[in-house]
């Protein structure tokens, strides 16, 4: 079992939490990952490591509670257990040749949970980092004054134009692309049609970037191959050849249509965990 | 003891089974198990010859006329003990060893008619004893040397229980989130129940085995931090194969494709058979496709009918012949209805805009000269294309062993498929590591990987000891 140390609600659907697991916190990199199990019957869900602290042995994650196991993990608090947390799992990201380099860090939604610790990283190591971040609405916007003390200029576009620009991370990059920022990386966070615009954004300007790919796995570990996708000609596993990858290598098609496999069930689930939450607001039984 | 005349019967006692077109919906164990006069009847067709073939043909060398002889006097218990002198896992081996190949394929009685029932015997003293057992079995005294694990599959859980036996202070190691392995994320339910697994791995527990889930040696810790920061004084490495193989055709990265690790997984380890109550989810379809021959091909075919799936089809490119799986396995599978489409190789998975799967083409192959394995090798008969119709394709044509520690450990040695390199002691290129099972000789069987645990053990001890 595995304790939670600290809660904090980033908005009101993405938590972070502080998880007791000192031997993870002492070999996490930046763009490894965990996978959580809630409970016995739970199923194993990958998260990144969204940053960790050797001498408290925490771990931290952020995650969006809009599936079964989010919203299970989503309702513990400081005290309680989970039944599993492994790791850390992924090659970590490769990071060091950008010192005193240029680079672009874009996250999105909850990407930039995702992409906090690898801009961090990049600017303790002396990198020039630039961040973007995308957000749906105001209210959604989160690490906005961490990721502003980890970078030289930070960018906020919210697709509704709520707070900070309107529009998409893409229209920010670009503008900064054909206003002369060179830049030596471009490492992009974010939901899959985010990647693919970034990635296809950049293709022509023979820009490296770097996508994490965050797809569905089982084990964790290369046993399954239910994490496989297209990198150029060949077949990669996320959980052990990633889960970062080349974005211009990446085929974001096939990506995308693999996410939904569990569509249905997924939906299904969500709204049984909802039904239950509802139980709870309104004093009634909650079963399970 | 009483020498009673043998029981002559040219065939063994039969076990009872559940009904296929019963059990091919459900999930309980096929095959039942038998009485005790079942089992002292099928024990007296033991000739107790003098130079005991049986014996050496177990890969753990079980003392096979010895526990035969008890079960005749109706010394089950006994029987047991004898047994677990040299084989940790009992309840295991009774059902999935393929003793046909092993200790039956050598017994006298197999010369004129079937042989003795060895693995039924075995499975018989075994649940006979967990049925009645009274306490668990006591841990020895300590000799206070520290050995660690990788992995708690067949060959790690065997040599933890051959160490344990002998007072040393053992730590498995496993990355998933429960212990057994292969046991119980390969093999489905229906052939060898979780709780049975369980029961056994309590007893090595029992013994002072102490199992770490949770843990991915390579990540979490490195075998030199084992080794130097934890210390230990030796490791064994039972990682196993769990690197799926895929065919690399058209189509594979399609939705309802799934390597055979990734579908037995989702349902054992993982219960998608009970989704939603067990929250992880599995697509059967109606039309599922198994390509492969090997028990891993007839299980996924199996558990895909159990799933609910109308038409199951084992696609192999060989002939029934040279299918690598057990005969039994075979044989069940058929019972419970699938369809075996031999000589058929699949060359493109077919699907829709959305990725879903929607059919596979296959080519028809014929034999030719035998390869280097002995079987002959099949070739693809030109312009003999055709469509099968269906909606989910299991890949089960092999694995290969877990890169993850090769990756992690630079001076241990491997072969280029993968295979950690050993010396007859199963020592590695790496001082005080040694490795045995599926991580050494790749895919192979359960009782295969518990020989290896054992020879790993007995270099161990002597490595500790003699030092």
């Amino acid at each position: 079992m595995y304790t939670i140390l600290n809660k904090k609600q980033l908005n009101p659907d993405t938590v972070q939490l502080d998880i007791l697991a000192p031997k993870i916190a002492e070999k996490a990199l930046p763009g490894q990952f965990i996978i959580f199990r809630v409970d016995e019957d739970g199923e194993r869900v990958p998260l990144t490591i969204a940053g960790s602290d050797k001498k408290t042995g925490a771990v931290r994650i952020i995650f969006q509670t809009v599936g079964k196991s989010t919203l299970r993990l989503g309702d513990k608090n400081p005290g309680d257990s989970i039944a599993s947390f492994v790791g850390p799992l992924g090659q970590p990201s490769e990071l060091d040749e950008y010192k005193g380099k240029r680079v672009a860090v874009i996250g999105g939604g909850l990407g930039a949970a995702i992409a906090y610790p690898q801009a961090a990283y990049l600017h303790e190591i002396g990198a020039k980092v630039d961040i973007i971040a995308g957000f749906r609405t105001k209210e959604l916007i989160i690490l906005e004054e961490e990721m502003k003390a980890q970078s030289e200029n930070y960018y906020l576009i919210t697709d509704d134009g709520t707070s900070g620009r309107k529009g998409f991370v893409t229209n920010v990059l670009e503008d900064l692309i054909k206003e002369g920022n060179e830049y030596d990386l471009v490492l992009a966070i974010g939901p899959l049609v985010m990647m693919r615009a970034v990635a296809n954004l950049t293709r022509p300007y023979g820009l490296k970037t770097i996508v994490s790919m965050n797809t569905i796995m089982v084990d964790g570990t290369g046993m399954c191959g239910c994490c496989r996708l297209t990198v150029g000609d060949e077949v990669k596993f996320s959980c052990v050849d990633g889960p970062d990858f080349d974005a211009h290598q990446v085929d974001f098609n096939e990506a995308i249509r693999r996410s939904v496999t569990y569509r249905e069930q997924e939906n299904h689930d969500r709204e049984e965990e909802m039904k239950l939450h509802r139980c709870r607001v309104t004093g009634e039984v909650r079963h399970g | 003891m009483d020498k009673k005349k043998p029981n002559m019967s040219p065939v063994k006692v039969p076990m009872p089974e559940q009904a296929p077109d019963i059990r091919n919906r459900n999930y309980d164990e096929v095959a039942l198990g038998y009485t005790l006069d079942m089992a002292i009847e099928e024990a007296t067709r033991c000739l107790h010859c003098k130079h005991r073939p049986c014996v050496g043909g177990c890969p753990v060398n079980v003392q096979i006329p010895d526990f035969i002889e008890k079960i005749v006097t109706g010394e089950i218990e006994g029987a047991y003990q004898t047994i677990i002198e040299t084989n940790s896992l009992p309840a295991v081996c009774g059902r999935v060893c393929p003793q046909e190949n092993q200790c039956e394929l050598v017994c006298v009685r197999g010369i004129k008619g079937e042989p003795v029932g060895i693995g039924r015997l075995e499975r018989f003293a075994a649940d006979w004893h967990f049925e009645h057992m009274e306490k668990q079995p006591e841990k020895p005294a300590s000799n206070g040397h520290k050995v660690a694990i990788v992995g708690s599959g067949p060959a790690g859980l065997s040599c933890a229980g051959d160490l344990a036996r002998l007072g040393y202070d053992v730590t498995v190691y496993e990355s998933l989130h429960v212990a057994g392995g292969v046991l119980m994320y390969g093999i489905p339910e229906f052939r060898l129940p979780k709780s049975l697994v369980q029961t056994e791995i309590d007893q090595l527990k029992a013994l002072g085995v102490k199992i770490l889930t949770d843990h991915v040696i390579g990540r979490i810790m490195t075998l030199d931090e084992l080794l130097e920061e934890e210390g230990y004084e030796a490791v064994f490495i039972g990682s196993g194969a769990g690197l799926p193989g895929f065919m690399h055709i058209p189509g594979e990265n399609m939705n309802q494709v799934y390597s055979a690790n990734e579908f037995l997984t989702r349902v054992n380890l993982m219960q998608a058979w009970r989704w939603p109550e067990s929250a992880t989810p599995i697509n059967i379809g109606k039309r599922v496709a198994v390509i492969g021959g090997g028990n891993v091909a007839m299980d996924s075919a199996r558990s895909a009918m159990r799933l609910g799936a109308k038409k199951v089809s084992i696609v192999y490119r060989r002939s029934e012949e040279e299918l690598p799986a057990r005969q039994e396995e075979a044989h069940h599978a058929k019972e419970e209805g699938i369809e075996f489409l031999m000589l058929n190789n699949p060359v493109e998975i077919l699907g829709d805009e959305q990725g879903n799967v929607t059919g596979m083409r296959i080519i028809k192959m014929e034999l030719g000269e035998p390869d280097h394995s002995g079987r002959r090798r099949p070739h693809p008969i030109p312009n003999s294309e055709y469509d099968i119709e269906v909606d989910t394709v299991i890949v089960a044509i092999g694995q290969s062993p877990n890169p993850l520690l090769r990756q992690t450990t630079p001076d241990l040695k491997s072969e280029s498929w993968g295979g950690i390199i050993t010396d007859e002691n199963l020592l590695t290129s790496k001082a005080k590591v040694w490795a045995g099972g599926d991580a050494v000789t790749g895919a192979a069987t359960v009782i295969q990987a518990m020989g290896a645990g054992k020879t790993a053990a007995a270099s161990i001890h002597a490595y500790l000891t003699e030092r």
